[in-house]
C-alpha cells in the first residue's frame, strides 16, 4: 500500500508573526520556514505504517517554491521514501492544491492520502476535504488513531464534546490532528541520508492544473493588543462590573 | 567530507529542536536528582548523537572539526550535564583509540561507541599527576601477553557508566618522563579494575567523576592503544589538543544561553518605572557578554576551519579554550549581576549555570596551562 502525504512549508511555529506594513500579507523576509506541525504528524503516522508493514512506500509532497525542498528532505528524513516538489512561486489556495493532488494521486495510485488537518499558517482546513470531493474517496478528518485493516481504515476523529470512532473504505483521504501521534527528531545519520533519497520536480503547467486564485485577500492585519487590566478591591466591584461594564453576567 | 549546507542546516536545527524542547525543561530536575533520566539518553543514542566525530565506516557521523564545533554550539544552550552524557563517545574517550589505534581495536570499538551502547572514559588525570601529565605514576608492567596494571586514575568523567577506558600509563618505569607512558584501551570487566563512587561536585550535577582503580589489574597486551609502547603521552596530548575547540564551542554555546536569558530579564524586569535594561549600566553588560561570545565563536569557526584544511592549530585551540572558558565565566557573572538578587536564588537556573561553568577553566588543561602552550609556541617560534 502506498501512502502520500502531502507536506507544506509553512513560517515556524516559534517566530512571532509580524504583518507587513502595506497590510497584504504577513512578512516572510529572513523568517525561519518549518515543516507545518500538522504536516509532521502526518510523515510520522505514514511512517509508523510504514514501519508496521501496512505500507510499503511513503511518498511525500510539497506545492511551494524550490526551498519547499527542505521541507519534503524533513520528511525523507523522517522516513518517507520520496518526494515530489510542485514548483510554484504563486500563492495557491487550497482548491488548487487539492486540484495538484488529485492528479499526483492520478499518477502514483495510493490507497491513502494523510494530510495534516490544516496549516498553522491560513488554517484553512479545507484541502484534505476538497481533494476527497474531488476524487470521490472517503475522507475521515481530524484523526486521533488509525487504523488500517481488510481494506478499510477504522479512524477516531476529534469532534466536539468527544470522540467520533467512523470506519471508511479505501482509498481515503485522512487529516491528522494534533493528537494521533508525535512525531520523531529525525536521527542524525538519516538527516544525512535523506539526501540521497530521490525528489522528482513538476510544474504547475505539466500537470495542467488551474490554480488561478478564486480569493481576493482585501487586508491582513494584526490581532488587537490586549489592554493592561484593573485589579479591582472587592467582590462586591469585581461583580459590579461583570454586571455593568463587562456586560456578562445579568 | 564537509556536509552541504542544506543538510547541515537540518542537522543543526535537528539538534537545536531537540535541545530546547526536550533538555531545556529538564534542567532544574537532572541537577536535583543528579542523574540524566534513561529515556533522554536512549533519545540521544536514537538520535545519533554519540557517533558525532566517528566516521561513517564504523556508525557514526563523521563531522568535521566546524561541523562538530556548530554542533557544541547547540549543545551548549542547555546544562553542560546533558553534553556530558556522550561528550567522552564523541571526544576524549574515543580520540585516541580513533587517531591512533590499529584497524581491528577500531572495528570492534567504534561501532560500539557511535551508537551509544557502550560509553568510553578517558584515565589520564591521578591523585599526583593533572596538568603534570607527564608524571603519571600508574604502571603496566608487561608479563607475557598480558600487561599488570596498577595504581588510581582522578576525576574521571563518565567512570561509572564506561564500558571501557582510555588509560595513560608507565610501561617503561626506567624513563621517568613523557617517553615511558603507554596508552590502554582497558575493558572495564578487566580482573583488577574497579571503580570509585561518584564525587560530589560544585556543578555540572548530572555528569559523574569517579575514581578509578587498577589493583593488578590483568590487562591483555592487546589492549595497547597501536602497536607500540612510550608513545602513550604523545596520543593524550593529540586528543586534548583537539578536543579544545569542541569544549570551546559549548563554552560559547553556554555563554549565548546566558545571554538570552539576561536580555529577555532586562527587557522585562522594572526597577524606578522603567525595564532595567534602558538602564545604560545594565546595556553595557549585556554588549560586553554579546561581544565576547561573538568574538569566541569567530575564533573556534576560524580555527576548526584552519584544522578542517589540514592546518595545525595547537596554538589557536589552546587560545579558543583559554578564550571561550574564561569569557563564559565572566557572561555567567554578568548573568548573576543582572539578575540581581533572584541569579541568587536557585529556581531561575542561573546561579546553577554560574557553578557549571566553573570548570571549563580547570578541565581538559586549565587556562594557566593553555598559557604556557600558546607562550611557549611563541617563543619556540622566533627562537627556531
Amino acid at each position: 500500500m502506498k501512502v502520500l502525504v502531502p507536506v507544506k512549508r509553512v513560517v515556524d511555529y516559534n517566530v512571532k508573526i509580524r504583518v507587513k506594513s502595506d497590510k497584504t500579507g504577513v512578512d516572510l523576509a529572513n523568517v525561519k520556514m518549518s515543516m507545518n506541525p500538522f504536516d509532521e504528524i502526518s510523515v510520522e503516522e505514514a511512517v509508523r505504517l510504514k514501519e508496521a508493514g501496512v505500507a510499503t512506500e511513503v511518498i511525500a509532497v510539497s506545492v511551494g517554491p524550490q526551498q519547499a525542498q527542505e521541507t519534503i528532505r524533513t520528511a525523507l528524513a523522517m522516513g518517507a521514501d520520496r518526494g515530489i516538489l510542485v514548483k510554484t512561486d504563486a500563492e495557491v489556495e487550497p482548491l488548487g492544491v487539492a486540484k495538484i493532488l488529485k492528479e499526483l494521486v492520478g499518477a502514483e495510485s495510493p490507497d491513502l492520502v494523510i494530510a495534516g488537518k490544516q496549516a498553522i499558517d491560513d488554517d484553512s482546513n479545507q484541502t484534505g476535504q476538497m481533494l476527497a470531493a474531488l476524487l470521490g474517496w472517503s475522507q475521515a478528518t481530524f484523526a486521533s488513531e488509525l487504523e488500517i485493516a481488510d481494506g478499510k481504515a477504522k479512524v477516531t476523529r476529534e469532534i466536539d464534546g468527544g470522540l467520533q470512532t467512523i470506519e471508511v473504505s479505501m482509498p481515503a483521504v485522512v487529516t491528522a490532528d494534533l493528537r494521533l501521534n508525535e512525531p520523531r527528531y529525525a536521527s542524525l545519520p538519516n538527516i544525512m541520508k535523506a539526501k540521497k533519497k530521490p525528489i522528482d520536480e513538476k510544474t504547475v503547467e505539466e500537470l495542467g492544473v488551474d490554480i488561478a486564485p478564486r480569493l481576493t485577500v482585501l487586508e491582513v492585519t494584526e490581532p488587537a493588543a490586549r489592554e493592561a487590566g484593573v485589579k479591582v478591591e472587592t467582590v462586591a466591584e469585581l461583580v459590579d462590573k461583570l454586571k455593568n461594564e463587562a456586560g456578562v453576567i445579568g | 567530507m564537509a556536509l552541504d549546507l542544506e543538510t547541515r542546516n537540518q542537522l543543526l536545527d535537528t539538534i537545536r529542536r531537540f535541545v530546547r524542547e526536550r533538555l531545556v525543561p529538564l534542567e532544574g530536575q537532572v541537577a536535583e536528582d543528579d542523574e540524566v533520566p534513561a529515556e533522554i539518553v536512549q533519545e540521544m543514542r536514537e538520535l545519533g548523537l554519540f557517533g558525532l566525530s566517528i566516521d561513517p565506516e564504523h556508525g557514526g557521523l563523521g563531522l568535521n572539526m566546524e561541523e562538530e564545533c556548530l554542533v557544541a554550539l547547540e549543545l551548549g544552550w542547555t546544562s553542560p550535564a546533558f553534553r556530558s552524557v556522550f561528550g567522552t563517545n564523541v571526544g576524549i574517550g574515543s580520540q585516541g583509540l580513533i587517531m591512533d589505534g590499529r584497524e581491528d581495536q577500531k572495528a570492534h570499538w567504534l561501532p560500539l561507541l557511535a551508537t551509544g551502547e557502550k560509553i568510553a572514559s578517558f584515565a589520564l588525570t591521578e591523585p599526583e599527576a593533572g596538568s603534570d601529565a607527564g608524571s603519571v605514576r600508574t604502571s603496566a608492567i608487561r608479563d607475557g601477553d598480558h600487561y599488570i596494571m596498577n595504581g588510581t586514575k582522578r576525576f574521571i568523567t563518565n567512570a561509572d557508566k564506561a564500558s571501557v577506558f582510555t588509560v595513560m600509563a608507565r610501561t617503561n618505569p626506567d624513563v621517568k618522563g613523557a617517553g615511558g607512558i603507554s596508552a590502554f584501551f582497558v575493558p572495564r570487566e578487566t580482573p583488577g579494575v574497579s571503580v570509585g563512587l561518584p564525587e560530589k561536585k560544585m556543578g555540572q550535577h548530572g555528569a559523574h567523576v569517579c575514581d578509578v582503580i587498577f589493583d593488578d589489574a590483568k590487562v591483555p597486551a592487546e589492549c595497547l592503544i597501536g602497536d607500540h609502547e612510550g608513545v602513550g603521552f604523545k596520543t593524550a596530548m593529540k586528543v586534548l589538543d583537539r578536543g579544545r575547540l569542541h569544549i570551546s564551542a559549548v563554552c560559547t554555546g553556554v555563554a549565548e544561553r546566558l545571554i538570552d536569558e539576561m536580555t529577555r530579564y532586562a527587557a522585562e524586569r522594572k526597577q524606578f518605572g522603567q525595564a532595567i535594561g534602558d538602564f545604560q549600566l545594565i546595556q553595557a553588560m549585556l554588549a560586553d557578554s554579546k561581544m565576547e561570545a561573538y568574538a569566541a565563536r569567530c575564533m573556534i569557526l576560524d580555527a576548526a576551519k584552519k584544522r578542517d584544511a589540514g592546518e595545525n592549530v595547537s596554538v589557536e585551540g589552546s587560545c579558543c579554550k583559554l578564550f571561550a572558558s574564561e569569557m563564559v565565566g565572566r557572561v555567567a557573572d554578568r548573568a548573576v549581576q543582572v539578575f540581581g538578587g533572584a541569579g541568587y536564588i536557585a529556581d531561575f537556573g542561573i546561579e546553577r549555570f554560574y557553578r557549571d561553568v566553573r570548570l571549563f577553566r580547570i578541565y581538559e588543561g586549565t587556562s594557566q596551562v593553555q598559557q604556557t602552550i600558546i607562550g611557549k609556541a611563541m617563543l619556540r617560534a622566533v627562537r627556531d
